[in-house]
């Protein structure tokens, strides 16, 4: 069973994480590109037109920036960078599936790519929607609270929504709603830290189109990941029942 | 997941706990996987999956 688990998260995990790779390519590293020239510069602020770099050049022209290395800069470079992003995106979709397939399996209900696709939409909203709440997603050289206690924010909140979308909408008594909801509010009144003063150099409309790119990239990838392994583990099921115990 | 024997292996653990290990064992390898690309802090580590925390919106710098 083990094997079989491992086996279809491998497989949605790795096709949901490669083509969620090439979206990832297309969409949301150009504007990391192009917000690292920001990261990069001094504090105060460009206004010469040369020095800005428009969404269109970010779009268009997804190279790494020619600038003078920066404390943040990433010893990634050119294809080599493309190659190491497919394997941690490959990485963090094989493991969500893996989780996704355990909580599908434990649940007893029946599996289809289909209804998979409903926990695909579960497991968004709990490690997507609910977190960028507290913490949009942000583009490099943005300003933010301490690395461990977004950490833990983050963490704490996926548990937590997750907890509560498993009481209110698995079978059971009324009062598993009342707790589910506070649980899915408890994050939120709680609060994510935050920095004490903004100091991005990055121009809003980059910030702004990457917050929803990024959303919209891992809605898409947590659909995808979840119907494969809905269609791969229903598969299995009619090719090898004996293998399911 | 029940208490058959599968030909040429036989299940050692009452098969119910045998099924919770593996699940749990899955679910494990899952989160640590999880946790390597988006959280974990070695400087390496984070260079190699920068783009991708940042991309899927787990806490970086």
């Amino acid at each position: 069973m083990l094997n079989r688990i491992v086996l279809v998260a491998l497989l949605a995990g790795g096709l949901a994480g490669l083509a969620g790779s090439l979206l990832q390519q297309l969409t949301v590293v150009p504007l990391i590109l192009a917000a690292e020239v920001y990261e990069k510069a001094p504090l105060h602020h460009h206004h010469e037109m040369g020095s800005a770099v428009s969404m269109q050049d970010a779009t268009a022209a997804p190279q790494v920036p020619s600038a003078a290395p920066g404390p943040e800069e990433a010893p990634w470079r050119g294809y080599q960078r493309v190659a190491i992003t497919t394997v941690a995106t490959v990485g963090a979709a094989v493991g969500f599936s893996l989780m996704l397939l355990v909580l599908m399996i434990s649940s007893g209900d029946t599996l289809d790519w289909k209804r998979a696709l409903g926990w695909g939409a579960a497991g968004f909203v709990v490690c997507g929607l609910a977190p960028s709440m507290g913490l949009a997603p942000e583009l490099p050289g943005s300003s933010a609270a301490s690395l461990e206690t977004r950490q833990l924010w983050w963490v704490g909140t996926a548990i937590a929504t997750a907890a509560g979308l498993w009481l209110m909408l698995r079978p059971g008594a009324q009062w598993r709603i009342a707790v589910g909801v506070l649980l899915l509010l408890a994050p939120h009144v709680i609060g994510a830290p935050h920095p004490e003063a903004f100091a991005s150099n990055v121009p809003a409309e980059l910030a702004a189109a990457f917050t929803a790119r990024s959303l919209v990239l891992q809605a898409v990838l947590w659909l995808m990941m979840a119907g494969f392994a809905g269609y791969f583990w229903t598969r299995g099921e009619t090719a090898a029942p004996a293998r399911a115990a | 997941m029940n208490n058959q024997t599968i030909v040429g292996q036989t299940v050692a653990a009452p098969a119910i706990a045998h099924t919770r290990a593996k699940l749990s064992a899955a679910f494990l390898l899952g989160a640590a996987l999880v946790f390597l690309v988006g959280f974990a802090h070695p400087q390496a580590v984070h260079d190699a999956a920068h783009d991708t925390r940042h991309s899927m919106a787990f806490p970086c710098h």
